[in-house]
């Protein structure tokens, strides 16, 4: 591989037109909502740059993440992306192991000083030192603060980097946090989901690689063009919602028919993410249509705000004792005031005959 | 722990909590109190407490012929019963109640709900200007009238600003309109709310009262 060819040119060594790139830049355009204009530029920018040095980092994690950006059984639109990038350094994906990958991490690093991107998927454990999680024997926070140091952008991929995630949830045993909670002095895209969709991943990457810049943002540091819209907003069954036409069950007429799913727990009136418009599998079909409810996966804590199937009106868990032990202490104040009055009136009396 | 998980959560509970404990200390404390003994001679023809309770309290649910009672009645009505649609009509609601007691109903049309709802603000207003314009309800009323009202009219205003996703985030919107329900739990047992468990009591205690005496009410 040349390492300093650019992407126009590497994409001519592998007999990739310029049509086919024209493609992708458009596609990455209209899932990003930009001006249809935009696709030439980036076609244009994309073939006369160097490609993206990224280095991918793993730490608590499931490969979830990567699985569902590397899934394809077909070269996709979103396979692209790992022409316009140079994976300098990602431990599922690349051929070399032990101290040879290590010094791939940090040859690239020094190289490109200023300049590579890292990408994240997993938590960081932090508990104990971060022992919990290890890698050629340091940490996960070590190798994490060693690395963004000199990037210039850090994505976290996936909800256990961008929030925390599963190993995050209570009761939380190794001390998981989001990769925002350790780096602050670098810009930090999230792109969560469990998994993310491979779109949102190779579109972010993609943006970032061609103009350069950080897409923008909403207030959980997620690009607006993939999470601006509640999955609710864009929902199929929302109709049937607005309708009150809810599935009483999964079995049941209302889910044949294919009500909304508002009251076997749906999540998707709080949840931002792009499944109702990407959807999954190249289109094919997202949880919702496949008869789930949303579980909100792209959310802060998804994993503990109560069960999956619980509506979302319902409260996530009051402790009945809790009220219970209220009500019985209400009534006992209650009768021992009653108690005092009645003593302060007999006593009024005995005092009155005295 | 983001707000609407606060009010789902640990903010129902305190909520329900305060609410229980103080409907049950005002209602223990106020029920074991001891009875003043009835001094004056019950007429011959006055009916059982029980029938003159029943009667008094049925009687006071239509007013005396004036144009102002009768908007004041029947604006009253309107809002209650508004409520009472809204609370328990809605197919949220009901899930929030099955949520808390597994109690569940059909639910009704959420376009009806809306009317309703939007009604139910527009009689709630009603209400309070009528309060505030005339001299002698301005006179009678002070902090706990306006709060009462406030806590009523505000979970119906969010409730229709959430539904209609006038509220950028939704959750945002939806915690709100729990929070003050959850504000109008809290204020309920120590308030003017507190009429809704009372009365039954007041008004057949006063049936009792004024049959006992031949007043005509
Ligand atoms: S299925 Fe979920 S996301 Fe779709 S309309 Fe119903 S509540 Fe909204």
């Amino acid at each position: 591989m040349a390492e300093h060819e650019t992407v126009g040119e590497l994409l001519a060594r592998r007999g990739i037109t310029r049509r086919a790139l024209l493609k992708y830049t458009a596609y990455l355009a209209s899932v990003m909502a930009l001006a249809p204009s935009a696709s030439k530029v980036m076609a244009q920018a994309l073939s006369e740059t160097r490609r993206q040095s990224v280095i991918w980092l793993s730490f608590q994690e499931c490969t979830g993440c990567t699985e569902s950006l590397t899934r394809s059984f077909s070269p996709t639109l979103e396979d692209l992306i790992f022409d316009l990038i140079s994976l300098d350094y990602h431990e599922t994906l690349q051929a070399v192991s032990g101290a040879a990958a290590e010094e791939a991490r940090l040859a690239a690093m020094e190289e490109n000083k200023g300049k590579y991107v890292v990408v994240v998927d997993g938590s960081v454990s932090t508990k104990d030192g971060g022992v919990y999680s290890t890698n050629a024997g340091k940490t996960n926070l070590e190798v994490l603060k060693e690395t963004a140091a000199d990037a210039l952008a850090v994505i976290s991929v996936g909800t256990c980097a961008a929030f925390g995630g599963i190993p995050h949830a209570n009761p939380n045993p190794t001390g998981a946090v989001a990769v925002s909670d350790i780096i602050k002095d670098k810009p930090i895209i999230n792109i969560p989901g469990c998994p993310p969709i491979a779109e949102a991943i190779a579109g972010t990457v993609g943006y970032l690689v061609t103009f350069g810049s950080i897409p923008e943002l909403d207030d959980k540091g997620r690009p607006k063009s993939f999470f601006g819209d509640s999955i609710h907003d864009r929902c199929y069954r929302r109709p049937f919602y607005d309708r009150g036409l809810f599935a009483k069950s999964f079995d049941d007429e209302g889910a044949r028919k294919g009500w909304c799913l508002y009251e076997v727990g749906c999540k998707g009136p709080v949840t931002y993410n792009a499944c109702a418009t990407l959807k999954w599998n190249g289109g094919v079909s997202f949880p919702i249509q496949s008869g789930h409810g949303c579980l909100g996966c792209s959310e802060p804590n998804f994993w503990d705000k109560g069960s999956f199937y619980r509506a979302l009106p319902a409260d996530t868990g009051v402790n009945g004792g809790v009220v219970a032990g209220a009500a019985v202490a209400g009534a006992a104040v209650g009768a021992a005031s009653a108690w005092m009055a009645r003593r302060r009136k007999e006593r009024a009396i005995e005092e009155a005959k005295s | 722990m983001t707000l609407l998980d606060f009010a789902r959560g640990i903010g129902m509970e305190i909520a329900l909590s305060i609410f229980a404990l103080g409907v049950l200390w005002r209602l223990f404390s106020l029920l074991l109190l001891p009875w003043s003994k009835e001094r004056s001679v019950k007429r011959a023809d006055a009916p059982s407490s029980l029938v003159a309770g029943t009667q008094g309290f049925f009687r006071h649910m239509w007013p005396a012929q004036t144009s102002a009672s009768m908007f004041v009645t029947i604006n009253g009505y309107v809002f209650h019963i508004g409520l009472a649609i809204v609370v328990f009509g809605f197919a949220q609601h009901i899930l929030f109640i099955k949520g808390l007691f597994g109690l569940t109903w059909p639910g009704i049309p959420s376009t009806f709900i809306n009317i309703v709802a939007v009604i139910t603000l527009a009689s709630l207003v009603a209400a309070l200007v009528r309060r505030i314009s005339n001299p002698v309800t301005r006179l009678l009323s002070g902090f706990n009238d306006y709060f009462s009202w406030t806590v009523t009219a505000l979970p119906v205003l969010t409730g229709l600003l959430a539904v209609g996703h006038y509220i950028e985030p939704y959750e945002t919107i939806l915690a709100l309109h729990i929070l003050s329900v959850e504000l109008l739990l809290i204020w309920f047992p120590f308030g003017k709310l507190m009429h809704a468990f009372l009365v039954f009591l007041t008004r057949s205690e006063t049936g009792i009262f004024y049959s006992r005496r031949g007043v005509d009410i």
